[in-house]
């Protein structure tokens, strides 16, 4: 305990000079503004702002990377809340209560629990970083291809169960994502898969493309229909702050988020995302009227939010450890280091302790201001709802647009995305909910590869899943919520049989 | 007239304008900034050497080389951009050990030819290929190593960074050297693989110095041998393959500049000196070789001898991934 404050302390030295609150500050803001930018991830930002690093002593520059990395965390929920549109896939389950809040004039308390959820968060993971680093890390190793698998099918059964609708629709929703994932190369072999051709489609379709279009185009297509209500709901703005009742509601959600964020994010590749999905279906089950969520439940805002900020900052955890990037942002930290003469490792905590502890720090400094930064930013963000529709939506199309063409300077990328958008429309017109199937979308490459993996190195026997035990106690868990989301609808179906 | 019909027209007047102005700016050369293609994500080890090689030439030729990280199919996504850019050396790219000789035998569309589309500016700066195996494999040392792996093929399991990576290739020829096939399992990228050897999910895998250095330091993998002809500073106490009885396993995953072909001989020749000039700096030499880098001698520098090398890779590495069959 003496060695952690200690510890901290040499943190904070190093976090709390001019130099690096300054750098700290940049990089919270910049990565504030990516994130509300749709399109424009923390992966393109890192690497484009690598180059500027160059001149910078290493603290500071991993500082303001690491501040990119996590405000974009933030920022990602301010466009999922304000016009539906997921800013990171980590983001995509805020979009479900988040913009119901919105649409019921109170943008403003869901931008707020998204900004002090999120906080929280982060402070939490901070500590437990600080901590338990080391301990966790060996959580991480004991993942292997087979877990992987069962973790991203425990992953997939959320979907399900956060699903507003029918289990069908949702189980149809889930493996469409998955078949839309598998566009491009084979893992293994690199063959091409379901392109037709299209040199375009070799390398897969991106998240945004597919996020974008589902959630943002088709949203909007929606609104168009019928301009005039979107009008009236942005007249009634109700209180910027959440109120008392409020922060009671959200007070749990943002407990239980923080710890389903911090353990999902010390795993590599999609932790962060199942984690937002995990502590949205978690909140739904233990609340008393579950019917609220997908209707404007602070919780379903503050829960996933909470659990991608802490997600954001366990993922530190293998780079800071083992030198082991997590998932590609965390790699492009991991080549800054190199860049600065830094060798990722199990050294840098014991070599460089300056370094290790004053980035620790400086993730605390970088949360609060993310929040002094938001918090005021509140405000503004409502007044933008109150710009007339017509106005507002070319806006937004445009941005998009630039969002979507800036990923690979592709006007390709910008053409699938208006036709994800007319699939996106007509999915939402026929009760099929679009979470699932980008849930989907995500996980599915994650899925495969660890299938193929585990299948290959227990050559071909399948019973490798449930002999391990990690394995088998995660498809337990996932076949345990499966049966809990499918009963209900069951019986709901064998009652209409007997009235009739 | 047809889209194809007008975008010829404009390529041959560009083509002709390129020509007809090209032996003037080819003396002021360069006049504005240079843009690097790395074929690889930003952080990866090519992407590191080109920056910190580029930053000294930048100071040479008085503009700023930019690197732009084309990344797709293996690195020929950024290759096959460079071959069909204007050859006025205002585009160059880092080639390297996949793209530049294996790559040719490994993917049978490939839309380049790495000795007839490109001329050499030079080699950069190689990293060593090391011999890595999980914490307890049970060998002490790489004769202990090679006896196991020919007894136990069938049950070991060969990490590697997906088909076409360096990783992949290079443990190809220490397979072909062995005459083994373990099952080999693909990753995602060095980190996710040398993960899975940290936490003993496969037994081994052949990796770039760089990756694995702080990894051998701290206890947590084996190496066995490194492919270079001379120990590493980095890791001294690792035997090199001949030493350690196994000389065929040569195998340094090399970076080297290359321009569009037909890129005017001036420029190709300030591009070639300048970048002689940063890897006879000290603060570059010292950073390249805190990432465990194999910096070219004298007499492996400049475009002769970088043409001579592909050439040899080519021939070096084609059996090899024509013999491991296709798909493996």
């Amino acid at each position: 305990m003496y060695d952690l404050i200690s510890n901290l302390w040499l943190g904070m030295g190093v976090a709390a000079t001019p130099m690096n609150i300054f750098l700290c500050l940049i990089g919270a803001l910049v990565g504030t503004l990516i994130g509300v930018l749709p399109g424009i991830g923390s992966l393109a930002t890192i690497a484009m702002l690598l180059p500027i690093t160059f001149g910078l002593p290493p603290v500071g520059a991993l500082i303001m990377l690491a501040g990119i990395y996590y405000g974009a965390q933030y920022g990602g929920s301010t466009t999922s809340i304000l016009v539906n549109i997921p800013g990171e896939s980590s983001s995509v389950v805020t979009c479900l209560d988040g913009h119901e809040m919105a649409k019921q004039g109170r943008a403003g308390p869901a931008l707020a629990i998204a900004a002090i959820g999120s906080f929280f968060a982060g402070c939490v993971a901070t500590v437990l970083v600080a901590a338990l680093g080391a301990p966790l890390t060996s959580l991480a190793l004991l993942f292997g291809p087979a877990e992987y698998f069962s973790l991203m099918v425990l992953g997939l059964i959320f979907a399900v169960v956060l699903a507003k609708g029918s289990v069908l629709k949702a189980l149809t929703m889930i493996l469409s994502g998955l078949l839309l994932s598998m566009i491009g190369s084979d893992l293994e072999t690199g063959a091409e898969r379901m392109t037709w051709g299209i040199p375009e489609l070799s390398d897969g379709i991106g998240f945004v493309v597919v996020g974008m279009g589902m959630f943002g185009f088709g949203e909007i297509l929606r609104n168009l229909e019928n301009p005039g209500s979107r009008e009236i709901i942005n007249a009634k703005v109700t209180g910027l702050m959440p109120t008392l009742p409020d922060l009671k509601a959200a007070a749990g959600a943002i407990g239980r988020g923080t710890v389903i964020g911090s353990l999902l994010g010390i795993l590599p590749g999609g932790g962060a995302i199942i984690a937002s999905f995990a502590a949205y279906t978690l909140e739904k089950r233990v609340s008393k009227n579950p019917s609220r969520f997908g209707h404007g439940a602070i919780e379903g805002v503050a829960a996933p939010e909470s659990a991608n900020n802490a997600a954001a900052q366990t993922s530190f955890i293998p780079l800071l450890t083992l030198g082991i990037p997590p998932n590609p942002v965390m790699a492009l930290m991991v080549g800054a280091m190199t860049i600065h003469g830094i060798v990722p490792g199990p050294q840098v905590m014991t070599k460089q302790p300056e370094l290790f502890w004053g980035m620790i720090a400086s993730m605390w400094i970088g949360n609060l201001m993310l929040v002094v930064i938001n918090l005021p930013l509140v405000g503004m963000w409502v007044r933008l709802l109150r710009v007339p529709y017509r106005h507002l939506f070319p806006m937004i199309v445009i941005f998009c647009c630039i969002g979507v063409y800036s990923l690979n300077n592709a006007p390709f990328d910008v053409t699938m995305t208006a036709i994800f958008g007319v699939v996106g429309y007509w999915l939402v017109k026929h009760d099929f909910e679009p979470a699932p199937m980008i849930l989907g979308f995500v996980l599915g490459p994650l899925m495969e590869e660890n299938l193929r993996r585990a299948m290959l190195i227990a050559r071909g026997d399948a019973t490798v899943f449930l002999t391990r035990p990690i394995s088998a106690t995660l498809l337990a868990l996932a076949l345990f919520l499966l049966v809990l989301a499918v009963l209900p609808s069951l019986r709901a179906k064998r009652e209409e049989v007997f009235t009739e | 007239m047809s889209l194809s019909a007008i975008r010829a027209g404009v390529a041959a007047a560009l083509f002709a304008l390129a020509l007809g102005i090209a032996p003037a700016t080819a003396q002021d050369y360069p006049t504005r900034p240079i843009t690097v293609i790395v074929p690889f994500a930003a952080g990866g080890p090519t992407d590191v050497i080109a920056r910190i090689v580029g930053d000294h030439m930048s100071k040479t030729l008085g503009q700023t080389l930019v690197i732009e990280n084309v990344v797709g199919a293996g690195g020929t996504t950024g290759i096959t951009r460079a071959k069909r850019a204007k050859n006025d050396g205002y585009t160059i790219a880092m080639g390297h050990l996949g793209t530049q000789a294996a790559a040719p035998s490994l993917y049978p569309n490939l839309q380049y030819d790495p000795v007839a589309d490109f001329e050499p500016i030079g080699m950069a700066a190689g990293t060593p290929i090391l011999i890595l195996a999980k914490k307890d494999f049970p060998a002490k040392d790489l004769k202990e190593f090679v006896e196991y792996v020919k007894k136990n093929e069938k049950a070991l399991n060969m990490a590697h960074a997906g088909v076409g990576s360096v990783s992949f290739t290079t443990c190809l020829l220490l397979n072909h050297i062995l005459k083994v096939k373990p099952t080999s399992i693909p990753f995602q990228g060095t980190g996710p693989s040398m993960n899975a050897l940290i936490g003993g999910q496969v037994d081994y895998m052949c990796d770039q110095i760089v990756n694995a250095v702080p990894q051998v330091q701290g206890g947590t993998i084996k190496a066995y041998a490194i492919g270079t002809e001379t120990r590493n500073p980095s890791l001294p106490n690792v035997p090199t393959s001949k030493e350690a009885g196994l000389p065929d396993f040569q195998a340094s995953a090399w970076n080297a500049l290359i321009a569009p072909k037909d890129t005017p001989k001036p420029i190709m020749d300030k591009l070639s000196a300048a970048l002689d000039k940063a890897l006879d700096d000290e603060p570059t030499r010292k950073r390249l070789l805190e990432l465990g880098s194999d910096i070219p001698g004298k007499d492996r520098r400049g475009g002769a001898a970088l043409m001579t090398l592909v050439k040899s890779e080519i021939a070096k590495w084609t059996p090899v991934i024509k013999a491991a069959g296709p798909a493996n």
